[in-house]
């Protein structure tokens, strides 16, 4: 079956076995194949055709900037609706946005700002208010209670 | 409490792997040996490259190397952003309790930012449906009450309508 993303059961257990631990091997590739049981160069396409559709937004490792020097931290704004596609395209424009979501609230624009020096966080977050004319309230974790990220397709 | 930004919890990167980083940010090679040609593109051997990336697993510099699904794509249309106004005292054992919650994906004390915003916890609640993530929600609030009468003293879910941006970490080169 095929679901409203267009991808089918294959795709799923892929996804899930991709999840885990990615083989640090010369052939990882082959052992993911062997895993969900099926030849290797489908594997490979399956995987491009997912990140061509965006079923998967990114492969590969996935990096703790706080564990190299650097910092993280959420942000949000109050966009007025009129503006919140110019402002999405200024904001999106900052390299140090690397995630941004439309919430429903007052405050409508929630990113995460990551940069590899702490104190970079506030220059892109005054840099950001210049270039929207809007208020950044920067919200950085105090504490991370738990952090899982694997969704079961 | 800790500082405003965190950060420098862990070892500078030296130089060739901050390359690492810069040549697999945007995702690994779709070929048999990604490895290799990463480490071809670096110029080292391709043992050195892995003894790195496994360094860089067990610091922590690497969080996981793999796919990462669209939420909306494999079926989770509703993600929630449960915030929780927590009195200060009771915060952290709230906060354990809270994440060790199965479908609770993330969790987080962050500051308050008065008046407008009273709520020093963050759940990220997914799932397949706005009413199933209300409904657990609802759990978690109840639980709360249950656990640690008096200590949430109000709430809010903010729920995502669109993802405008996803790439992940970028460095410069």
């Amino acid at each position: 079956m095929t679901s409203a993303g267009g991808h089918d059961e294959i795709d799923r257990a892929l996804i899930n076995a991709l999840q885990g631990d990615f083989p640090l091997s010369r052939s990882p590739f082959a052992d993911v194949a062997r895993r969900v049981g099926i030849p290797q160069a489908q594997v490979l396409e399956r995987i491009r055709r997912m990140l061509d559709t965006r079923v998967l937004t990114r492969f590969g490792p996935m990096f703790q900037i706080e564990r190299m020097g650097g910092a993280f931290c959420l942000a949000a704004m109050e966009v007025p609706e009129a503006r919140f596609d110019a402002v999405t395209e200024a904001v999106n424009a900052f390299a140090e946005v690397a995630h941004n979501y439309r919430r429903e609230h007052a405050l409508n624009m929630w990113f995460v700002l990551a940069t590899e020096r702490p104190e970079g966080i506030a220059e892109a977050a005054a840099r950001i208010e210049e270039a929207t004319g809007l208020s950044v309230f920067l919200f950085p974790k105090e504490r991370e209670y738990f952090v899982e990220m694997k969704l079961e397709a | 409490m800790r500082s405003v930004q965190e950060g420098s919890e862990g070892p500078k990167l030296d130089e060739i792997d901050r390359r690492i980083v810069l040549v697999t940010q945007g995702g690994l090679p779709l070929v048999a040996d990604p490895w290799g040609a990463v480490a071809d593109e670096l110029g080292i051997s391709a043992d050195e490259l892995l003894r790195r990336v496994r360094a860089m697993l067990e610091t922590g510099a690497i969080r996981r190397i793999g796919a990462v699904p669209n939420h909306y794509a494999i079926g989770y249309t509703a993600n929630g952003m449960s915030v929780w106004d927590i009195a200060d005292a009771r915060i952290d054992a709230v906060g354990e309790f809270v994440g060790a919650l199965d479908f609770v994906t993330h969790c987080y004390r962050r500051p308050r930012r008065l008046p407008e915003w009273p709520y020093n916890l963050f759940a990220m609640v997914h799932g397949r449906s706005r009413d199933a993530v209300r409904q657990q929600i609802d759990d978690i609030a109840r639980l709360i009450d249950q656990q640690f009468p008096g200590a949430c003293r109000g709430r809010d879910v903010l729920f995502s309508s669109a993802i405008l941006k996803k790439t992940g970490l970028r460095i410069g080169g």
